[in-house]
């Protein structure tokens, strides 16, 4: 069992091995992601019943909530790479690391941005303080930091190992400003409509958004997959592998 | 050998000497602390009333801004002349001795805004009932401020570009700490009991105790291995 | 050899930007040795002596204090050593007895009279109360190396040390340097400054051969 353990954090510290298996899932991944979202969003947006309060502004959700989940664990993926790279000196988490990073900046804006269009038919207004939208704002602002820290430090080893503390640092912090933010939004804002809490969810409304979620998920790691290759070749340009692979490519 | 206590008490007076000899840029956060709070009342009303409504989160606000100007101090001029090299090599174990260097950065740059925050609740009307719990979450809150800026200091001290890097790496990490710590003072103002903000105040207070030290020194050493 | 070396390094292998600066480099370091390292600019003697002391961490190898791993051995290792970098961190606010008693606190209580006694030996007795930004860069160094002279650890590793120093504090250094391997010590250095014969030195030559 240990050796078994070994040979795989060995196999998965190895650049090629990671880029050939990965290579491998794409497609399913790409094909499983592309089916998910696309019964997913005809679903929802066609065939599920309007929302008896929000009317049809709610189907929105299914956009905005996968993007909202996806960017919270995006930044929990970074955290947890960023712990393994330091701990186990594991170049490829490294460079998952820095793969996220735009990622999440963007996943978070489009979170924000459907937040926004959902927020102004049913507050009235484009953006109101509520505890959701303030934390990822909140998040959107952490991936700020991270992504700034990466562009000021030009030796890439010493900007992934400091990107790798602070998204630490900053994951530990999540829990305490969600609730703080929570808290702040009880004490200011009593009973507003809180986006996606509902107490009870009609199953036809449920399961697309479900389908939505998963569906996204595996976008965003197609998405990360692809990055992180990029970084991979980029950063093994030299060895022999990758000069095969472009060159089969060119 | 000399023991773990010796060196950080011999680590804290040293910063406290500094600090001293440059008594000049020891005013500089607590200027900007007066200034920036007396902007609020320009630039939105002077009316008594709003002002004091609105007084705990400008003072709060303010604490924030000059506690981020001050963690300069923490660690560029010695990584400018080379003695955080010689601070890191010391043989003892390091996340103490920086522990020790953050609480004197706070006796430098957050005491004092403790002690000038009160004349500035007078002058923006804050709530009489209000200024026990503007020291009580000041007191708590600004080492905090300290704890979790001196790992963004650690992080950049030595960029050349540090200077507008380290409030975007920090000050995300400062809301829990102000939204507490303003709220203690505005429900104070409101006859309400302050406890439970208390309690998350010191709370936290131990966490990043806990965790700011390790987190500065992991970030130092890769600072000075540029 | 029954005791083991105080600094063994096994198959030191380093890389800065995908260049490889050395690999394969295995030397030890004993009492009463005097260890120069040798190369052209960019060869990575600071590198290595940076790696010794453990500011830098960018490395593949062994590094072991007296027969134990570097890492655990880290507080010995430190409370033995004595690091003298490019900068002299000295810091301009204080004076340079200041400067030297917070130095020596870490290893000791500092007392004023080795403080004199070591400044009186770099030729700055008089200059101790004086902020240390008045004194000139030459003058600052000396401050620096001032801590050879306090009650000095068994380990130099001093990386350049005759810069900017005039050419009788050259001499007093490097008498200094044989003196303390003399008396059990050990030094290993980098410096483009020609030792003269006296000074019984082993060389170890980074760069050229890759």
């Amino acid at each position: 069992m240990w050796n078994y353990l070994k040979r795989l954090y060995h196999k998965m510290g190895s650049p090629k091995w990671f880029y050939d298996i990965s290579n491998k899932w794409l497609p399913w991944l790409i094909g499983v992601g592309c089916l998910l979202m696309g019964v997913g969003l005809v679903w929802g947006l066609a065939y599920a019943p309007a929302d008896y309060l929000q009317g049809n502004s709610f189907r929105i959700i299914y956009i905005h909530v996968p993007a909202a989940i996806v960017a919270q664990s995006c930044y929990m993926l970074m955290a947890v790479a960023g712990l393994v790279a330091m701990v186990w000196r594991m170049k490829i988490a490294f460079w998952v690391m820095r793969a996220a990073a735009p990622i999440g900046v963007s996943v978070t804006a489009i979170a924000l941005f459907t937040g926004a269009i959902w927020g102004k038919p049913t507050w009235g207004t484009w953006w109101v303080w509520d505890a959701r939208l303030t934390s990822m704002l909140i998040l959107l602002f952490l991936y700020f930091g991270v992504i700034a820290l990466y562009n000021a430090i030009e030796d890439d080893e010493l900007a992934n190992k400091a990107g790798a503390i602070l998204s630490i640092v900053g994951v530990i912090n999540i829990p305490i400003i969600k609730y703080s933010v929570e808290w702040w939004n009880t004490l200011h804002q009593p009973a507003t409509i809180t986006l996606t809490k509902k107490p009870t969810m009609a199953p036809e409304m449920f399961i697309p958004l479900v389908l939505t979620i998963v569906g996204f998920y595996c976008w965003f790691a197609v998405w990360l997959i692809l990055r992180t290759q990029n970084e991979i070749l980029w950063r093994e340009r030299r060895t022999k592998w990758v000069q095969q692979v472009t060159n089969h490519v060119l | 050998m000399i023991s773990l206590s010796a060196a950080m008490l011999a680590t804290f007076r040293r910063d406290l000497l500094l600090a001293y000899r440059a008594k000049g840029e020891l005013l500089n956060p607590l200027m900007f602390f007066l200034i920036v709070s007396s902007l609020f009342p320009l630039a939105v009303s002077p009316d008594p009333e709003f002002l004091g409504s609105i007084a705990p989160g400008i003072i709060w606000v303010g604490a924030l801004l000059a506690t981020l100007l001050s963690l300069d101090l923490l660690f560029k001029a010695d990584h400018d002349d080379g003695t955080l090299e010689q601070f890191l090599l010391m043989p003892q174990p390091l996340v103490f001795l920086v522990l020790s260097k953050i609480l004197a950065h706070w006796c430098i740059a957050g005491l004092p805004l403790v002690i000038v925050a009160p004349l500035l609740g007078v002058m923006l009307g804050l709530p009489e009932n209000a200024y026990f719990a503007l020291m009580m979450s000041l007191l708590l809150g600004t080492p905090i401020l300290s704890l979790l800026g001196a790992i963004g200091a650690g992080l950049t001290v030595g960029l050349k570009k540090g200077g507008m890097l380290l409030p975007l790496l920090i000050l995300p990490l400062y809301i829990p700490v102000l939204i507490f710590g303003a709220s203690a003072v505005q429900s104070a103002g409101q006859g309400m009991a302050i406890n439970g903000h208390i309690a998350f105040l010191g709370a936290y207070l131990f966490f990043t105790l806990a965790v700011c030290p390790l987190a500065t020194v992991a970030a130092l050493k890769l600072s000075v291995a540029r | 050899m029954s005791q083991s070396a105080w600094i063994e390094a096994r198959n030191l292998r380093c890389e800065r930007d995908d260049r490889c600066l050395f690999h394969n480099l295995s030397f030890t370091l004993n009492s009463g040795e005097i260890l120069q390292v040798a190369g052209p600019n960019g060869a990575g003697k600071s590198t290595l002596l940076r790696i010794l002391i453990g500011l830098s961490a960018g490395y593949e190898g062994g590094l072991s204090w007296m027969g134990q791993d570097m890492r655990a051995g880290r507080y010995d290792f430190l409370a033995n050593t004595l690091y003298l970098g490019h900068q002299p961190g000295v810091k301009g606010a204080m004076t340079p007895e200041e400067n030297l008693i917070w130095w020596q606190s870490r290893f000791s209580k500092a007392e004023r009279n080795s403080v004199y006694a070591a400044l009186e030996q770099v030729g700055l007795r008089g200059y101790e109360d004086i902020p240390s930004y008045h004194l000139s860069a030459g003058q600052q160094r000396r401050v620096a190396l001032a801590r050879l002279y306090l009650q000095p650890p068994k380990l130099w590793i001093l990386d350049e040390p005759f810069t900017a120093i005039d050419k009788a504090g050259v001499t007093r250094l490097e008498q200094t340097i044989v003196e303390h391997a003399q008396r059990g010590g050990a030094v290993i250095l980098t410096t483009h400054h020609e030792l003269p014969q006296s000074v019984p030195v082993r060389t170890l030559t980074l760069g050229g051969a890759q």
